[in-house]
């Protein structure tokens, strides 16, 4: 592409080169002046009023004492709402008000006259760089650092070494056991019954009706040590679902007990709980970022972010008729990391 | 004068004169006490996030002396009847006491979540006034690395607060932080016990939050403002063009008195303002959700605004496919590109842009007067763009609410804004720099032609004409006070001998991204161009010649001769055909 031309290449002109190049800066204009400026009664018309608001800022904070002492929160929903509308009230009027005074004031007032101030160019004149340089070369003069190449060479050492005594400590306690494997394993063992969240009692493979979701913990799960870090990886959601509609991989065949799925209920996305299950079309959606997995086919991905199907929990039942789980999660649950299938 | 007031003035002028004999004040005060500053109402933006600021320092101070930052557990025993014998977080239990038995507590913590959400969006607010008007230019690009961390800042600020009640949706929040940050390759799972002190949640997670967000994050931010601050009036401010204006000079009042009234008082208009939402507007109401529990979630659960556009990147990006396997470590693009590298590029961007665009430029003066949006076409637009693609980031992290609000299939609405994500930037930014080469057009037109008068005159021979009021001195010179800005022309790629010259190529790329800002544009009228307006300007005798180089560039249309204005001395007349 070629230059293009300057406004003056095209400018068609003629016998006008006496005129500037631009336009000339008509500098500031004339002052307007306001009511008050030359209106004493107005004047003092907007005094009066910058008073009255000054006033009304001290209701205000009379008016939030009062609302402390005769309406204090009483830990009920209702009761805490009027103390927090009556308080609040106070503040803002008390707030504000100083406020619009303090702006009004300004605005009718004070002088009104704009003012120029120069301004200076931000770097430093010649003579100052030179001087500041001349400083710096005479310090480092004096300390010999140019000569004693050694000495430089222990400085930086040291100074560079020093911060490890703060850094390893910290890196070495602040991730626990750094033993990130922990995230492959859930507390589901062979055997272990299926309970219901969150009041931990056993579900019945009969109390399972078609259509029906349930919401699952292992049983005794209050009991272990860590219960919440496990509960973060072992709930569970089943459904029982018609075994017409049910598709298994071969290889999964028994891990469902008559049409009774389940699977990790946290999402293979970024780990929320994966919770609302449409029966219909046995659809299950994240609320998070509304990944649906369909619970009738292994529960793959058919819409969203997620990648992959959530693990299946292999089940079945127990002598007295209880669901149990038939061994942990075949896979890590929840979302993907680097090393997971190492 | 009253005696009361010499004594009060007796006592004034002794403290004046015992602090300055120990501290030499007196230069401070006598040099800064009339600085001027500039008067714009866009300039109160900045001063809405410093004054959020200080409300959140006040409140949080408040929070501080009743929160519990502690993961026991315990079980609740207050008077809220739904909650009575729920296990919970100490930290929950003390946001519920917080909120029920202090009086005054709920209004503290509501005036302090809105005033975050207000500091946020005066922030990314006061970024778009820097950006629009070019403030960002020589000598304060600095600065505006300085606003750019503390935007940074604000956000981690709000988002450990978000965190510390431990109700179910902060802790959900943070279980999508867990799982956004295991996607990280190699180094994720240690990140993610780096920060939860083992597996998720741990018990370490709130304790943390809390140091982070009540220290760390605040000493810092309070350190920036003051650098940001210090910027500001080691540089002046800047001020709009106008007549008067220069790059040599600041127009403005005195920061006292007038100075210290009018953003005194603003302080206290936002208080009262935050004060009146924290009053009327429920915010964040806990003991409705529940204390954090890995099971339960609810639908249409929202982060606060200004992390929606990471919740709506993460809900655009199709799954399928996006996890790699490689040599048998696993790769989530599905989470690292909408929660990692579409951020980081968006973020990357805005915080290069004024080195992008002095390198342009080459510009290396210093410019203290503004630019009008319009006159900085590609810029404008650019930022329209990127603003463009946030909002629509913003909307999708909200398209559940969206689906049931206006019964859509959520499927649908999500595949019309991964569409919208590529294509409405591109439309805003041409659009944008279509309206604001239009609006320099229209400037143009002001000058050379003046204003409608709405009168017709008729002539003898029959031709209607509208008569034009010229523009005076002052506002015409609002419309032409802009440098033309043009792209660089380099030196050929060889020197006189044919040797290949040094630093060609890097011309060449300057050159390129040069031609984008300013291939297209419309230069300001210039003294001989209104000269000629006029001298056609015998009104019976239609113009000949084009003589304003209207628009320049591969994508505008010419103006034709027809457009070209005529004058006479005092009153132009355009001449209405029909
Ligand atoms: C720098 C800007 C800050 C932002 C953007 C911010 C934001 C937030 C947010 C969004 C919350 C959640 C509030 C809720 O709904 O309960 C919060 C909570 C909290 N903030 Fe801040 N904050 C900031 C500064 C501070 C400071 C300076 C302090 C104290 C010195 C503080 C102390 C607290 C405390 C104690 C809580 C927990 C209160 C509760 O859960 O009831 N914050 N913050
Ligand atoms: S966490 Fe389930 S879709 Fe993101």
């Amino acid at each position: 592409m070629s230059n293009e031309p300057t406004s003056a290449d095209l400018t068609v002109h003629d016998g006008e080169h006496a005129l500037p190049e631009r336009f000339e800066d008509p500098g500031l204009g004339p002052h307007v002046a306001r009511v008050g400026d030359t209106d004493p009664a107005a004047a003092k018309r907007s005094e009066r009023q910058v008073v009255a608001m000054f006033g009304l800022s001290v209701l205000g904070t009379v008016g939030f004492l009062v609302a402390y002492f005769v309406v204090p929160a009483d830990g009920t929903v209702e009761g805490v709402r009027l103390s927090n509308l009556l308080l609040g009230l106070g503040l803002f009027l008390a707030m504000f008000s100083i406020g619009i005074a303090a702006v009004h004031w300004a605005k009718t007032l004070m002088s009104d006259h704009e003012r120029v101030e120069a301004r200076h160019p931000q770097r430093s004149d010649a003579a100052t760089r030179e001087a500041a340089v001349a400083v710096l070369q005479e310090g480092a003069k004096d300390s010999g650092i140019g000569r004693r190449g050694v000495l430089k060479g222990a400085v930086v050492s040291a100074v560079a070494l020093a911060p490890l005594s703060i850094a390893v400590p910290l890196i070495g306690e602040v991730g626990g056991d750094w033993n990130v494997s922990k995230f492959r394993h859930t507390v589901w063992t062979k055997g272990r019954k299926l309970a219901r969240d969150p009041n931990g009692t056993p579900i019945k493979a009969s109390e399972v009706t078609v259509g029906s979701v349930f919401h699952v913990i292992p049983e005794g799960l209050e009991e272990e040590e860590h219960w919440i870090e496990e509960k973060a990886k072992a709930v569970v959601l089943m459904v029982r679902l018609d075994p017409a509609v049910l598709k298994e991989a071969p290889e999964r065949k028994d891990w469902s007990y008559e049409g009774i799925v389940a699977y990790s209920k946290i999402c293979t996305h970024v780990g929320c709980p994966v919770a609302l299950y449409e029966q219909q079309t046995h659809h299950l959606l994240c609320p998070c970022h509304q990944s649906t997995f369909d619970m009738a086919d292994g529960a793959k991905v058919v819409f969203g972010p997620a990648n992959r199907a959530l693990p299946q929990l292999p089940i079945t039942v127990d002598d007295e008729g209880y669901l149990v789980a038939q061994s942990d999660f075949h896979e890590p649950i929840g979302p993907s990391y680097w090393e997971r299938l190492k | 004068m009253s005696p009361r007031a010499t004594t009060g003035a007796r006592a004034a002028g002794g403290t004046a004169d015992y602090l300055d004999q120990r501290t030499g004040i007196g230069l401070a005060v006598k040099s800064f006490a009339r600085k001027i500053f500039p008067d714009h109402w866009s300039f109160l933006l900045g001063e809405i996030a410093l004054y959020s600021f200080v409300v959140l320092l006040i409140t949080g101070v408040f929070l501080t002396l009743f929160f519990v930052p502690s993961m026991g557990v315990v079980t609740y025993d207050g008077p809220l009847a739904t909650m009575r014998g729920q296990e919970m977080s100490e930290a929950f239990a003390s946001t519920l006491h917080l909120s029920f038995e202090v009086t005054g507590g709920l209004l503290m913590r509501q005036i302090h979540h809105w005033a975050a959400l207000l500091f946020m969006a005066s922030i990314i607010t006061h970024m778009m006034r820097v950006f629009f008007t070019g403030a960002f230019r020589t000598p304060r690009e600095v600065n505006w690395l300085v606003g750019f961390v503390l935007m940074i800042l604000g956000l981690a600020a709000g988002f450990t607060g978000y965190s510390l009640p431990d109700d179910v949706l902060s802790g959900n929040g943070l279980r999508i932080t867990d799982g956004v940050v295991k996607s990280i390759p190699i180094i994720g799972s240690y990140l993610s016990y780096f920060i939860f002190g083992g597996e998720f949640p741990g018990e370490h997670i709130i304790p943390r939050l809390f140091t982070v967000h009540i220290l760390l994050v605040p000493a810092l931010i309070l350190a920036l403002v003051g650098l940001h601050l210090f910027f500001v009036v080691l540089h002046k401010h800047t001020q709009y063009p106008g007549p008067g204006r220069t790059d040599r000079n600041v127009v403005g009042y005195p920061l006292f008195p007038v100075y210290v009234a009018k953003a005194g008082g603003f302080f206290f208009v936002v208080f009262g303002v935050l004060a009146l939402m924290g009053a009327t507007m429920t915010i964040n109401p806990v003991w409705n959700y529940g204390p954090y529990d890995p099971s339960p979630v609810s639908a249409g659960a929202q982060p606060d605004w200004y992390m929606l556009f990471l919740e709506g990147a993460l809900r655009l990006m199709p799954g399928q496919g996006t996890e790699w396997v490689i040599g048998g470590f696993t790769l989530s693009l599905n989470v690292l590109v909408p929660a990692v590298v579409v951020p980081g590029l968006l973020f990357t961007a805005l915080a290069l842009y004024p080195f992008i665009e002095a390198f342009a430029t080459g510009d290396k003066r210093e410019h203290h007067v503004l630019d009008r949006p319009r006159n900085a076409p590609v810029r404008t637009a650019s930022g329209v763009a990127i603003l463009t693609a946030f909002f629509v980031l913003i909307l999708a992290g909200s398209n559940d609410l969206l689906a049931t609000h206006f019964d859509l299939a959520i499927n649908d609405i999500t595949n019309v804004f991964r569409a919208l994500l590529f294509v409405a930037p591109v439309v805003a930014f041409w659009a944008t720099k279509r309206i604001a080469l239009g609006l320099q057009r229209k400037d143009r037109e002001l000058v050379l032609h003046g204003h409608e008068t709405g009168r017709i005159v008729r002539f003898a021979h029959g031709e209607y004409v509208e008569v034009h009021k010229p523009l005076d001195d002052y506002e015409r010179w609002l419309r032409v006070q802009h440098e033309p800005r043009r792209p660089i022309e380099i030196l050929p790629a060889e020197d006189e001998r044919g040797v290949r010259r040094k630093g060609y190529r890097r011309d060449l790329l300057r050159q390129r991204v040069s031609r984008f800002f300013y291939e297209d544009r419309v230069e300001p009228v210039t003294p001989r161009e209104l000269a000629a307006a006029h001298s056609h300007g015998a009104h019976d005798s239609l113009p000949t010649e084009g003589s304003a180089p209207a628009q320049i560039g591969s994508d505008g249309a010419h103006r034709g001769p027809d457009d070209e204005p005529e004058t006479t001395d005092s009153t132009r007349i355009d001449v209405v055909h029909g």
